[in-house]
């Protein structure tokens, strides 16, 4: 079974977020880059199917900031057999119908089974990428994903609702898979595995076509107003739990 | 039809989504503004009097056995082929579950821009602006479409619910296209498993996050939760990672909770999250990030440590 896995970086959203000049972008000389979290779980899902149903597992990302080369060791090390890295003229942030475009072209020639990727990422401000995979590619997709059974050309897959309400189908391969959470938590690589893999792994590069854009051209970019915000206590973790039970005290909840 | 509005009615288990009538309440201001109407798309298979219950200006019901359950492929083939046919200005879905499998697969299918996370909307001057929020909460983008039409999805709780109900003239149509081939086949709902406590009956709820830090830690929480004669909720890393069952996930996913006291602790207050909890009564939040979104909901908050004062706490509660 060919197992493919789209990653993409974003900027790591426990830093300070600064927002650009003109007031329409974030100001990514300024940002530290990671892989999407939902992606991770993507990788962790394939790298399963793949000991329980066998395969191949090939990630691939675009890589929009010089530094992909760091996630795809990574996935080699938790388990993943091939690398490729989309390359060209791309800036930081560049457009999910970008990166989505250039992904499908990339994977038609990988000739997949299945696609597994996140189900979102925390910069999809044009719409997550692996619907539009699929798209492209003329497959099907279901997202929301927490579980992918594959065997006899067909995937049993797991979808999400609110309330924990789930649904099950059954999807003709070749599919697209948002992953939202993998089976188990993904695995730890070890640093050492990580650095030994740099050293000797082959990550192919496929040349990537134009930006396209996005359909859709943001006119301004502002960090939001909070319509309230907490009232603040100081004061020491005893202070603050003499404060906590005031509250629920003031409740009718406790004695 | 240019200047139409169009929703995607959602709905399981026989009950519309409230985020369909949050949709069509905003649709119908929109609709306004560009001289369209509001049209609530419903897909479905006996499904009329659900199709009734939409405030829109009308509803198309699409009805064939094969859409009495949400299926992702059907869906796109059933709108995508209503788009080209009728052409709307918006259309609307919820970026929810359901919206999500559709949205972007459809805005490469119809070439049209896609907004995603919309929490705003609005027509200016002819235009149609949209509002995401997005890098988990922390930045707003207000975007144009580059073209006169767009999708959205729209996030739930965005927009208010009652302008969205009541009732209008249904069209009740057959499957545009034909659905006899698919691919993906729905097999079954599954409910949520009996959980050992149902975290939505809870007066008080002891919410933890990722700062919590280990699964050791879980224990601090338990017992703070056995002091207060509470329960352990959690966010989404909690149960993804195994500590605590699914029944106890508090957020878009998981269950959405009304206690009179939520106790968030360690959660950064990602807009997944705030939507399942943001109705309780009070909410107290302790992160150490004085900038967590958490704290933009929460009625009183602290940066302490929480794992040294989940214990403080619970000799609190203890000592009366």
């Amino acid at each position: 079974m060919n197992i493919v896995v789209p990653i993409k970086q974003i900027p790591n959203l426990t830093d300070e977020l600064e927002i650009n000049g003109d007031g329409t972008g974030l100001d990514h000389d300024a940002l530290q880059y990671v892989l999407n979290e939902f992606d991770e779980h993507a990788i962790e899902e394939a790298v399963l199917a793949k000991e329980s149903a066998g395969g191949a597992v090939t990630v691939v990302g675009v890589d929009t900031t010089g530094e992909l080369d760091g996630a795809l060791h990574t996935a080699l090390a938790k388990g993943a057999d091939k690398a490729a890295k989309i390359t060209g003229d791309f800036p930081r942030g560049t457009d999910s119908h970008t990166q989505a475009r250039l992904l499908a072209e990339a994977i038609k020639d990988m000739s997949p089974d299945i696609v597994l990727t996140g189900v979102q990422a925390a910069d999809d401000r044009d719409g997550q990428i692996g619907p539009m995979i699929a798209a492209h590619l003329g497959m099907p997709y279901v997202g929301v994903v927490t579980g992918v059974t594959v065997s006899g050309g067909k995937a049993v897959v797991h979808k999400e609702y609110a309330g924990g309400v789930m649904a099950e189908f059954e999807v003709s391969l070749p599919m697209v898979v948002g992953v939202q959470a993998a089976h188990q938590p993904p695995r730890y690589a070890p640093v050492s595995k990580i650095r030994q893999i740099a050293k000797t792994a082959k990550i192919d590069e496929i040349a990537g076509g134009e930006v396209a854009g996005a359909g859709s051209t943001v006119r301004r970019m502002f960090k939001p107003e909070a319509a309230g915000h907490a009232e603040m206590w100081d004061g020491s973790p005893e202070e603050v739990a003499e404060k906590i039970v005031a509250m629920i005290k003031e409740k009718g909840l406790l004695k | 039809m240019a200047n139409d509005i169009f929703i995607l009615a959602e709905h399981l288990n026989g009950k519309l989504a409230d985020i369909t009538f949050e949709m069509t309440g905003k649709a119908k201001e929109l609709a306004a503004a560009f001289g369209g109407q509001a049209v609530a798309v419903l897909l479905g298979s006996g499904a009329k009097s659900l199709a009734e219950s939409i405030g829109a200006d009308t509803v198309l019901y699409v009805d064939d056995s094969t859409l009495a359950e949400f299926n992702p492929e059907a869906y796109s083939r059933v709108l995508a082929a209503m788009i080209k046919e009728r052409g709307p200005r918006v259309v609307m879905m919820g970026n929810t579950s359901v919206g999500m499998d559709l949205g972007a697969g459809l805005s490469v299918m119809a070439g049209l821009p896609l907004i995603a996370y919309v929490n705003g909307l609005a027509a200016d001057g002819g235009m149609f602006v949209a509002t995401s929020q997005i890098y988990g909460g922390k930045i707003q983008a207000e975007a144009v479409p580059d073209g006169e039409a767009c999708i959205v999805s729209c996030l739930a709780g965005a927009f208010p619910a009652d302008a969205g109900r009541g009732s209008a003239p249904v069209e009740q149509i057959a499957s545009p296209v034909p659905l006899d081939d698919l691919k993906v086949k729905f097999v079954k709902l599954i409910q949520p498993e009996g959980g050992d406590v149902d975290i939505t009956q809870q007066p008080i709820l002891v919410s933890i996050g990722r700062g919590i830090g280990g699964q050791e830690n879980i224990e601090l929480a338990q017992e703070l939760a056995e002091a207060l004669g509470a329960a352990v909720s959690a966010s989404r890393p909690i149960t993804d990672a195994g500590w605590l069952p699914k029944t106890r996930q508090v957020g878009k996913s998981g269950l959405t909770v009304k206690p009179k006291v939520y106790l968030a602790f360690g959660i950064s207050g990602a807009p997944e999250h705030l939507e399942g909890m943001r109705g309780a009564e009070l909410i107290i939040a302790v992160n150490t990030d004085p900038k967590a979104p958490i704290f933009d909901v929460a009625h009183y908050g602290a940066t302490c440590d929480m794992l040294d004062l989940l214990p403080a706490l619970t000799e609190k509660v203890k000592g009366g």
